[in-house]
């Protein structure tokens, strides 16, 4: 192996014969090929259309579908999709993580698909937060997919490789989330396109499976292909009795090649917001309150923040008090998992207590699935990454932590949960 | 069987009015939205750049065999497949262009459409339209015959050069074993 090569160039090379070098477009080996209820109906038609009489898969073992954009399916066009996906997936004898697993990409770490060194595509936008785990994510359109079902590999252009190293340490209230604002805001929406990202600093070690979640999924907003951070202990052991083959963890070499290096001090971090209709528009919270701005519906959960660390901070807040009058709270699970941990440790009592609405697990909010959208003028404060116009329905979409969520919740209004 | 690495062809030089390169030129320059129902690739043609200013003849100034030669960011915009097929369907053989749109590049590779990047439209002395030129794809060498003229870029991945040879993404993977 050539020297001085940085995470994702080790990646790669462990999953192509190419030279790997940025700017070169190489043959990646692939090992899992997976496709959600979005796009996953296209993909299954590319499949017939091009390889109709010819064996479909390179390795069924490593082919997935995975439902959660709307689950169940509240719509036609959806549960005909779905549909089309189960028949298939039944007649060719491939896996579906159907509607009650929760978000796809999650289900792929927790079922032991996605470990650290490996090689994951589908049909996810969000799919490069694999990099949570120090594994490679991407995701592709529906005939690109299509493509590396039957191939069992694609091609892929090495990007270049930045440093982001996070100096100081996050002191609650802040959480993952907060940083992940304070990393957004400095690189904003182009800081990182085209780039690999490796995120380097103690904070950064110190973050937990649930935390590396969070910055990793938002690596999409800042542009970039994927951003890595570095898998330690607790990562490791935790693949250790669910990987399905044996996996390899990456570190970059000291020597190895960084376009950019960018520094970003958290020591001052206070709990942050980013305003509609851009995941770069970031203020602190309590620059908003003197606009005592009415919250009509606080989300929590997403692919960013539905892990059981995010649930149990609503939880350990909510406790012995209720919702705010005119607003509602929507709790949506990232997984079965993490409900399941949510019901064993009594927590929906306590959500229930407080007038919290809680769902079954999926992306929900976010894909205007299974709670609703936002109506013309409804404020909602959400954990997740896109506050996009028109993302969620007609209302105005403010990105923030769990804490912040939930204290807006508390309080009917955008406040910081250090002013609760 | 292969087809050849070496192109020949007449240059198409998209540049304005005042000779300068044209950059940014985005998907719906290309391949306006208004007709993305279309899905029969021969119905493609006519309408390729049929939104870019000075060049909405353009369907009826190419000839096949023509290689494209294509300022910054070209194909910028949205993933539409036909920005890349309406080239293929007027027989455009080759594009060579200073960068292209990220999406743009993926779409052009899976369809085994050849394409190079080279700052080669910068210069009015090296490249003008009509001339003749040969590219050869695996060296990255472009030759301007009617002004004797070279210039080295880089040539295609052996993935693209893959693509080219079966004609398109799909048709690569049927020959896998
Ligand atoms: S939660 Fe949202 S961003 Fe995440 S995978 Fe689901 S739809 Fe995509």
């Amino acid at each position: 192996m050539p020297l001085g090569q940085t995470v994702i160039e080790k990646i790669f090379s462990a999953h192509s014969k190419d030279e790997v070098k940025p700017g070169n477009i190489i043959w990646l080996d692939l090992d899992v090929r997976s496709a959600r209820d979005f796009a996953g109906a296209n993909v299954v038609f590319n499949l017939k259309k091009h390889y109709g009489d010819q064996e479909k898969f390179e390795d069924k073992e490593k082919t997935v579908f995975t439902f959660d954009c709307v689950v169940p399916a509240n719509n036609l066009g959806y549960a005909e999709n779905q549909q089309i996906i189960r028949f298939f997936a039944r007649e060719e004898g491939i896996r579906v993580f159907d509607s009650e697993w929760g978000i796809g990409s999650h289900v792929l770490i927790e079922e032991g698909y996605s470990v650290p060194g490996s090689t994951v595509v589908g049909t996810d936008s969000h799919l490069n937060i694999m990099g949570s785990v120090g594994s490679f994510g991407q995701g592709m359109g529906d005939q690109d997919i299509a493509f590396g079902m039957k191939a069992g590999k694609t091609w892929f252009e090495v990007p270049p490789t930045m440093k982001v190293i996070i100096e100081g340490e996050i002191k609650a209230p802040c959480s993952a989330k907060d940083l992940t604002l304070a990393v957004i805001k400095k690189l904003t929406s182009k800081g990182a396109l085209g780039r690999a990202i490796e995120f380097e600093g103690k904070a950064i070690d110190k973050l937990s499976f649930a935390g590396r979640i969070t910055l990793a999924s938002m690596v999409t907003e800042m542009g970039g292909i994927v951003g890595f951070i570095p898998p330690n202990q607790e990562i490791i052991d935790y693949f250790k009795t669910r990987s399905r083959s044996k996996f390899t963890p990456y570190y970059a070499d000291e020597d190895a090649k960084y376009v950019e290096e960018v520094v970003i001090d958290i020591n001052d971090l206070k709990p942050l917001i980013a305003l509609p209709f851009k995941p770069d528009n970031v203020v602190e919270v309590e620059s908003l309150e003197k606009d005592k701005i009415h919250v009509d519906s606080a989300f929590l959960g997403s692919c960013t923040n539905g892990r059981y660390e995010d649930m149990k901070i609503a939880v350990e807040m909510l406790k012995g008090k209720q919702v705010a009058e005119h607003t509602v709270m929507k709790i949506v699970p990232a997984t079965r998992t993490v409900l399941g941990d949510m019901i064993k440790n009594g927590d929906l009592q306590t959500l229930f207590d407080a007038r919290a609405l809680v769902s079954n697990p999926g992306c929900a909010g976010c894909a205007s699935g299974q709670i609703g959208m936002t109506g013309k003028g409804e404020v909602q404060v959400s954990t997740g990454n896109r506050n996009f116009k028109g993302k969620q329905g007609a209302g105005l979409t403010y990105l923030c932590s769990p804490a912040t969520a939930t204290a807006a919740a508390l309080a009917g209004k955008i406040i910081s949960p250090e002013n609760l | 069987m292969k087809k050849s690495v070496i192109l020949k062809g007449r240059a198409l030089v998209i540049r304005n009015e005042k000779t300068e390169p044209i950059d940014d030129i985005d998907t719906d320059m290309i391949f306006h939205n208004k007709y993305l129902h279309i899905t029969d690739i021969n119905e493609m043609g006519q309408y390729a750049f049929d939104n870019l200013d000075g060049w909405k003849d353009f369907a009826k100034k190419a000839k096949i065999g023509d290689i494209l030669v294509l300022g910054a960011n070209f194909g910028s915009g949205s993933s539409r497949q036909q920005a890349v097929d309406c080239f293929s369907a007027l027989g455009v053989q080759a594009l060579i262009a200073k960068s292209y749109g990220a999406i743009y590049k993926r779409n052009a590779i899976n369809a085994g459409m050849p394409i190079l990047q080279a700052d080669v439209i910068d210069e009015i002395k090296f490249i003008e339209n009509k001339d003749e030129i040969e590219v050869n794809l695996e060296t990255g060498l472009i030759k301007n015959l009617t002004k004797n003229k070279e210039h080295k870029a880089k040539g295609m991945s052996n993935v693209q050069i893959d693509i080219y040879h079966s004609g398109n993404l799909f048709e690569y993977a049927k020959n896998l074993k």
